[in-house]
């Protein structure tokens, strides 16, 4: 017999692949990698949105509207990221974060 | 018909006027007219004077448009403050300004942040929320970049986007869930579905953490001190006073109104919070050598004893709120004008170059003396009625012991801003800066925030006029 799939599954991905994200912030040393792990959070919260607004409100698409405007909202945060990448590549030719450390306490 | 126009349009005064003179620049931009420093600055401040004066006036209050948008008498006034914050710091930024090339696109991208911030305030509902939010934090990231010859300067705009992005991922996460709970993502509808139960506080902890990084409460203020230091002193003003000050008016809306059923919740969590903030702020502004490191962890101090104001009852704390913030604009800009005008002149940072500063420069180091004294709380200054309407607000509630706590730091805080007041003041060393040549709209700015640090703490007609606003919005 199938097995529908329910609103846990889903959430249960959506928080797998969050923590994922989580993970990847704080371990990658190399920078691409790092904002990609933040694009993994920021997509995870989208699927959120969209399976709350299928599973239990679907007279209303606030959930909709949130993750097409979360989607337009990281590309022009990622686009920002890597302009400055791009600056800070060329005093250290690498974009690694070890470079990155001229400040510290 | 025309009428009716006006009608909808007069909510959105002050972000109008925003909304044009971005347009200008970018116009004159792409028409690829050179336009003198000098004369770009003047209009551009003009501007922003009228910007906070449009608060002032009393039409356009509306309830809730389109569930989108909301002015109310508090709001226009929290606008005002920021955008005077920010005509304080563009006219202190003059001697950085005047030999900048991307002085329009400075402005543009200050705007817009401004601009997020109003949206921001006004928002009645979380996805308008979230895009003032934005809006206000990636032209920020640019800004801190704006040193484009220092590789410092990009270090921190790294990572500031970073924290700013984990900050507001965790902010989408807690929305997502909220949205889950409450089924909508007005404030009104979450406020009246919203009911305590493990889901919904965890969609609370992970919103309030996303704005807890904003506004650098510690344990989310790693990124703080390292993005201040890096930062033109403009960008770290504009940090430090504007976007902190958008982001603590918009939690007093959020925790007052619309997570008002989680209160004791909250209550629990602020306290520990702001427990956690004045003592971790306080032990490393103890050992700060930089100027900027140590106004940072001054700034995180503050927002500690800020958040002591959200313990009490909502329109005493929220007055209690407003009013410290406009201390702290005047204050904290009495401070960071000086380092900007020492650091554009001669490019010393650090607060030793500051000794026998009062020798050189008497007028600078009168105008830091009245900062740092307002900072730390001393009476004749406003600081301190502004310090003592958080800690009396505070006091409304149960936990009188954590309070008392809390107010015993500012004796250690005392010793960190009065160290610097003896290094400015010391007789016996030679002076490290040579007389600075202040240029009027300098000039003119530090009038305004003495005159301010004086003013607003003996005219009690201003604390007076922020209750009555703040009454109104509860």
């Amino acid at each position: 017999m199938m097995q529908q799939i329910t609103l846990q599954h889903i959430l249960l991905l959506s928080t797998a692949l969050f923590f994922i994200g989580v993970f990847g912030l704080l371990t990658r040393r190399n920078m691409i990698a790092i904002l990609m792990s933040i694009e993994l959070m920021l997509n995870s919260v989208n699927i959120n949105f969209v399976a709350f607004n299928k599973y239990l409100y679907p007279e209303k698409l606030d959930g909709v509207f949130f993750f097409l405007f979360v989607i337009t909202v990281a590309a022009a945060e990622a686009a920002v990221a890597i302009a400055i990448i791009i600056h800070l590549y060329r005093y250290n030719k690498q974009i690694d974060v070890s470079e990155t450390e001229e400040m510290r306490y | 018909m025309m009428h009716y126009y006006l009608h909808l349009l007069l909510p959105f005064k002050q972000e109008l006027l925003l909304l044009m003179a971005i347009f200008i620049l970018l116009l004159l931009q792409i028409f690829g007219k050179k336009l003198q420093q000098e004369w770009t600055m003047q209009w551009v401040n003009l501007l922003l004077l009228i910007t906070v004066l449009a608060g002032f006036w009393q039409v356009g209050y509306s309830t809730d448009v389109n569930a989108m948008f909301q002015l109310s008498p508090l709001n226009a006034f929290e606008k005002s403050v920021l955008a005077f914050a920010t005509y304080l710091i563009s006219l202190q930024a003059y001697n950085w300004l005047l030999h900048h090339e991307q002085i329009m696109e400075f402005y543009v991208l200050l705007f817009s942040s401004l601009l997020g911030m109003f949206c921001m305030i006004s928002a009645t509902n979380l996805l308008f929320f979230y895009v003032g939010l934005e809006l206000s934090t990636i032209p920020l990231a640019i800004l801190a970049n704006f040193h484009l010859q220092k590789k410092q300067s990009s270090e921190a705009a790294f990572k500031f986007i970073v924290a700013a992005s984990f900050a507001s991922a965790l902010l989408l996460l807690g929305i997502s869930f909220l949205y889950g709970s409450a089924g909508s993502i007005g404030f009104t509808e979450i406020a009246a579905h919203l009911i305590v139960n493990p889901f919904s506080i965890l969609a609370f902890v992970l919103f309030f953490t996303g704005l807890a990084f904003k506004i650098s409460i510690v344990p989310f203020h790693l990124w703080t001190a390292d993005v201040y230091q890096g930062s033109p002193v403009t960008v770290t003003a504009f940090l430090s006073v504007v976007s902190k000050a958008s982001v603590l008016f918009v939690s007093l809306n959020f925790l007052f109104s619309v997570f008002h059923s989680l209160e004791p919740v909250w209550h629990t969590m602020v306290l520990i919070l702001l427990l956690l903030t004045i003592v971790t702020g306080n032990l490393f502004a103890l050992r700060q050598q930089n100027f900027k490191r140590f106004m940072a962890f001054s700034s995180i101090t503050q927002i500690g004893f800020i958040l002591i104001a959200l313990l009490g009852q909502n329109i005493a704390g929220s007055a209690a709120v407003v009013y410290f913030m406009v201390v702290y604009v005047f204050s904290n800009l009495c401070v960071f004008g000086v380092i900007a005008l020492v650091a554009a002149t001669t490019g010393k940072e650090k607060i030793e170059d500051f000794k026998g500063f009062y020798q050189t420069n008497p007028f600078l180091a009168w105008v830091l003396l009245l900062g740092l004294f307002s900072l730390a709380g001393i009476p004749p200054t406003a600081g301190f009625f502004g310090k003592f309407f958080l800690l009396l607000s505070g006091a409304q509630s149960n936990y009188f012991g954590w309070i008392t706590f809390a107010a015993l730091n500012l004796v250690v805080s005392l010793y960190y801003y009065l160290r610097v007041v003896v290094v400015i003041f010391h007789r016996e060393s030679a002076a490290v800066i040579a007389p600075i040549q202040i240029p009027k709209p300098v000039q003119f700015s530090f009038f305004i925030c003495m005159a301010g640090v004086i003013i607003t703490g003996v005219g009690s007609w201003i604390y007076t006029y922020i209750y009555s606003l703040a009454a109104t919005a509860f």
